[in-house]
């Protein structure tokens, strides 16, 4: 289990370096995306248009935090990760499309994802649910908001980072998956659950 | 008695149970995950335990909301049938949600699921949710205020078994549904299970366990037993803490409750609190003093 940091812009000779169960800390810029921002990046690429911001090297983070507005500044009180698995739909067509190596999340992504990881080299990582307090710690300030007409839990945060962590890698630039590792372990152990609890399965 | 109790003096109350509720675990709760993080063996889930103490740590010394969802306003209130008679108890307790919303602040969290939008209050239909018991033999006013996540609450389930299946059905279902839900419920949590009575009595029960404080078993010695052998059962899946596989973090406790049954039916209900198993309780006596349960008063 080796630790990195990672300084955006995190290039594909980075991500490579790193295995399933590794922990990642980000430095430098990342953007929040959920499901509609994910969706309108794609709609507009698709047409030919250019983003608010170049989202290349920079990692997307699945998060709608909880801001506040102060005079015309932008505070983040509270930024833990949302459901990873709802951006299944969209996030091996992003990853392809602009060139992001690094997703942050929780509770993993499923094989799509994990097959365009491989073949794009990019990683995955699982920031801990709930945890709001120790991530909006790494989160020095709000660069650029654009989007704001989604909503302020759906669009898209800039944000300056420093140590954002710890970051666990839960896909692999091989496609190798913790997730599904973990799931198969517990199907496995459903043999001597039964036993001790006198069940069969 | 004729004599009729002061409601801001409870609106008051609960609006400090918010605020404990959502920034400070409960020492049980904490103290559990301070003990999983030294004996977990695997490192990604020790990782994960790190980060959670850490977080709530941090969150009871700067007041801060421990999570960004701080949950649908959920209360259970316990009436002393020798407390002073109180009117308009739901109205105190709606007004108490809306000014923890603001005060605390929390998230707000009621959702209209007809029409859409967000009430920015925490209040709606039949939200805050109350529910009330009445105690024999006692004369304080108990109030718990039990904010519930919801992505502990998306893995919630029920289960209308046969009752040829017994025992042992229940005892698939609670693992099957554990196994099922992962890393998604932000293990390691809390779960209640519900057995009998009918599909509502079941879940019910087993939401009401939840908040039972962590270590304690059932007095009944059978479902004592059922709990520490779940618990174990639970563990042995090897998911862990926010499901990146661990060898003793996937559950922190598992509490159990039972009705009689239909003989037609074995309801099974599973109840998950996530690892943020927030709760406050505060007794209030007829002459105003107040106990606060769970939590110290600064």
């Amino acid at each position: 289990m080796a630790e990195f940091h990672f300084t955006t812009p995190i290039s594909k000779e980075d991500v490579q370096k790193v295995k399933i169960g590794d922990v990642v800390y980000i430095s430098g810029t990342i953007f929040t995306a959920r499901d509609e921002a994910h969706e309108r990046a794609l709609h507009l690429a698709e047409k030919g248009e250019k983003m608010p911001i170049d989202f290349e090297g920079l990692a997307v983070y699945h998060c709608g935090p909880v801001v506040r507005q102060v005079g015309d500044e932008w505070e983040i009180v509270a930024a833990g990760p949302t459901t990873s698995t709802r951006m299944d739909l969209f996030e091996d067509e992003f990853i392809k499309t602009f060139n992001v190596n690094v997703v942050i999340g929780k509770g993993g992504m499923g094989d799509r994802t994990a097959k365009a990881m491989k073949e794009y080299k990019a990683i995955y990582t699982a920031f801990v649910g709930g945890a709001a307090v120790v991530a909006a710690k790494g989160i020095k300030r709000v660069k650029e908001v654009h989007w704001l007409d989604l909503g302020t839990p759906e669009c898209l945060w800039v944000l300056e980072v420093d140590k954002f962590g710890p970051l666990i890698v839960g896909i692999d630039s091989n496609g190798d998956s913790l997730f599904k590792n973990v799931a198969l372990q517990a199907q496995e152990n459903l043999g001597k659950i039964g036993e001790f609890l006198g069940i069969t399965f | 008695m004729t004599e009729t109790f002061d409601n801001t003096i409870i609106e008051d109350i609960v609006v400090k149970l918010h605020k404990f509720a959502a920034t400070q675990l409960p020492n049980d709760v904490s103290d559990a995950l301070k003990t999983m993080y030294e004996q977990e063996t695997k490192p990604t889930s020790k990782a994960a335990l790190k980060t959670i103490v850490d977080n709530f740590t941090i969150a009871d010394e700067t007041s801060t909301p421990m999570c960004q969802d701080t949950g649908i306003h959920i209360y259970y209130v316990n009436i002393g049938e020798n407390f002073p008679k109180v009117i308009g108890i739901e109205e105190t307790l709606r007004k108490a949600s809306v000014r923890a919303t603001k005060e605390v602040p929390l998230r707000p969290n009621a959702v209209n699921p007809i029409v859409g939008g967000n009430s920015g209050d925490n209040t709606g239909n039949y939200i805050p949710f109350i529910n009330y018991d009445f105690i024999p033999g006692v004369d304080y006013l108990e109030i718990t205020v039990f904010p519930k996540g919801g992505g502990s609450e998306n893995m919630c389930a029920l289960g209308m078994l046969k009752p040829g299946q017994g025992i042992k059905g229940i005892k698939k279902f609670v693992i099957d549904t554990i196994i099922n839900a992962g890393g998604q419920p932000c293990p390691p949590g809390v779960v209640g299970v519900g057995i009998g009575g009918g599909a509502d009595i079941a879940l019910k029960l087993a939401k009401k366990q939840v908040m039972r404080p962590i270590g304690e078993r059932h007095p009944d010695p059978e479902i004592a037993k059922l709990e520490e052998d779940l618990l174990k059962a639970i563990n042995m899946t090897g998911i862990g803490a926010m499901g990146l596989g661990g060898d003793v973090s996937t559950a922190l406790d598992v509490k159990i409750e039972y009705a009689h049954r239909h003989p037609a039916s074995l309801p099974a209900a599973v109840a998950y609190q996530c690892w943020a198993a927030r709760r406050s309780t505060a007794r209030i006596y007829p002459d105003k003093r107040v106990e606060y349960l769970t939590h110290k008063e600064e």
